[in-house]
């Protein structure tokens, strides 16, 4: 059995631990708070967005626009929301796997979000194009039309074919779900049955063409924008769950570490009386 | 007034405005139009511009910058990438960027993106002009 010393020092620096363990639970809950309420705000917005493009793609079925369909290049772009930081739980890994799991290494450029991916895609073998990893601590909506235009003029250029978005979205505060998804070309299910009328007599000031030449780039950044949002409170919640079981892993730890010490104790005690009374009986 | 029609505005941070109007007035890229309660449905893209909302108790003004619309008989939405109220613009700031803009677009030399100027120049006028 470990000395009592050594079981005691064991415990204080598991308690030292717990203390930073709770603490940065606390600090996540609170952000989480914040952030949550900043990606509930966006949705109209993105909701909207996507309704107005699945409405104008519905009306002209059979347009044929250089965001409809697939680049000439092999190549892939995706960006990776990771976070910078770690003690997530499995956050960042699941987005790493994700990617690697569905785009070949060789053929894929990565823009990053959040060291965190963009280390462990490196490693994976996948060339990074591009760091933006300190969006991530405030993300704006300039940063997500930012990257759009960069990546749009690298679709622009026959360097990139498809446009890929890999994010944890935020289900609610105990499930996030990674999500890999496709930007460009465009892509939607038609099937909805919305308002359908209304949507039949549209007209677009300028042309369809040209409308959607103004319009899929915005619907991308609210795109990348909403995914910003959501991975940020993705990570807090990631982070939390993460902190909480680590803090009732340590109070487990302790619990079992604080028995063991006073058995331990009680065994020494014991021996000392024991060797004390042997001691008297051997005087007498 | 006229009917009324409900009026949204979102931004990607936030919804900027939800109520209902008698009017609006805004530049898209084919020109200035005024829109009333049923108007044929359509979409089209905004200019930067002055935003004129008329409600039943005054006219509010915004400055609109990039964005775009889709109107439908009873329902305008403007989705706005930035829109700003008047209340929240920093007017010294868009007289200093309007300055700037056009010393730059004077200037003119290869180094300078006339088009960016242009645009700078555009938004601070849109600026300045929804302050007024």
């Amino acid at each position: 059995m470990a000395s009592m010393r050594d079981i005691k020092r064991r415990r204080d620096s598991i308690q030292s631990t717990e203390q930073i363990t709770k603490a940065m639970k606390l600090v996540s809950t609170v952000k989480l708070q914040k952030s949550k309420n900043k990606a509930e705000a966006s949705k109209p917005y993105f909701n909207l967005m996507y309704q107005t493009i699945s409405s104008i793609l519905k009306k002209s079925g059979g347009l044929d626009h250089k965001y409809l369909r697939p680049g000439t290049s092999q190549k892939k772009a995706v960006i990776s929301i990771t976070s910078n930081r770690g003690l997530a739980g499995g956050y960042n890994n699941n987005i790493v796997k994700l990617i690697s799991g569905a785009l070949p290494a060789g053929d894929t450029y990565v823009y990053a979000i959040g060291r965190k991916g963009r280390d462990g895609l490196a490693r994976k073998g996948f060339e990074i194009r591009a760091d933006y990893s300190e969006v991530i601590n405030e993300p704006l909506y300039r940063d997500a039309a930012d990257l759009t235009l960069e990546l749009l003029d690298g679709f622009a250029r026959g360097e990139i074919g498809e446009i890929y978005l890999a994010y944890t979205s935020f289900k609610n505060t105990v499930t996030h779900i990674p999500k890999l998804i496709k930007l460009l070309p465009v892509e939607m299910d038609v099937e909805e049955e919305d308002d359908k009328k209304a949507h039949a007599l549209m007209t677009y000031e300028p042309e369809e063409e040209e409308v959607l030449n103004s319009i899929v780039p915005k619907y991308m950044s609210s795109l990348i924008y909403g995914a910003l949002l959501e991975a940020v409170a993705s990570e807090n919640g990631a982070r939390m769950t993460a902190m909480d079981n680590a803090t009732s892993n340590a109070e487990e730890m302790i619990e079992a570490l604080s028995l063991q010490y006073n058995r331990a104790r009680q065994g020494a005690i014991t021996q000392e009386l024991t060797e004390i009374v042997a001691g008297a009986n051997a005087i007498s | 007034m006229a009917d009324v029609f409900k009026l949204q505005i979102v931004t990607p941070e936030r919804v900027f405005y939800e109520g209902d109007a008698g009017m609006v007035e805004l530049s898209t890229t084919e020109g200035d139009i005024g829109v009333y309660a049923n108007h044929i449905p359509m979409t089209a893209i905004v200019a930067p511009g002055v935003l004129k909302i008329h409600e039943s108790g005054g006219v509010k003004k915004a400055a609109l910058h990039t964005g775009f619309i889709e109107v439908l008989p009873q329902h305008i939405t403007i989705m706005a990438e930035v829109i700003e109220w008047p209340d929240e613009i920093d007017i010294k700031r868009a007289e200093e960027a309007r300055i700037r803009a056009e010393r730059r677009l004077k200037e003119h030399n290869a180094e300078n993106d006339v088009l960016r100027a242009k645009l700078a120049l555009r938004r601070a006028l849109t600026r300045l002009s929804a302050r007024q």
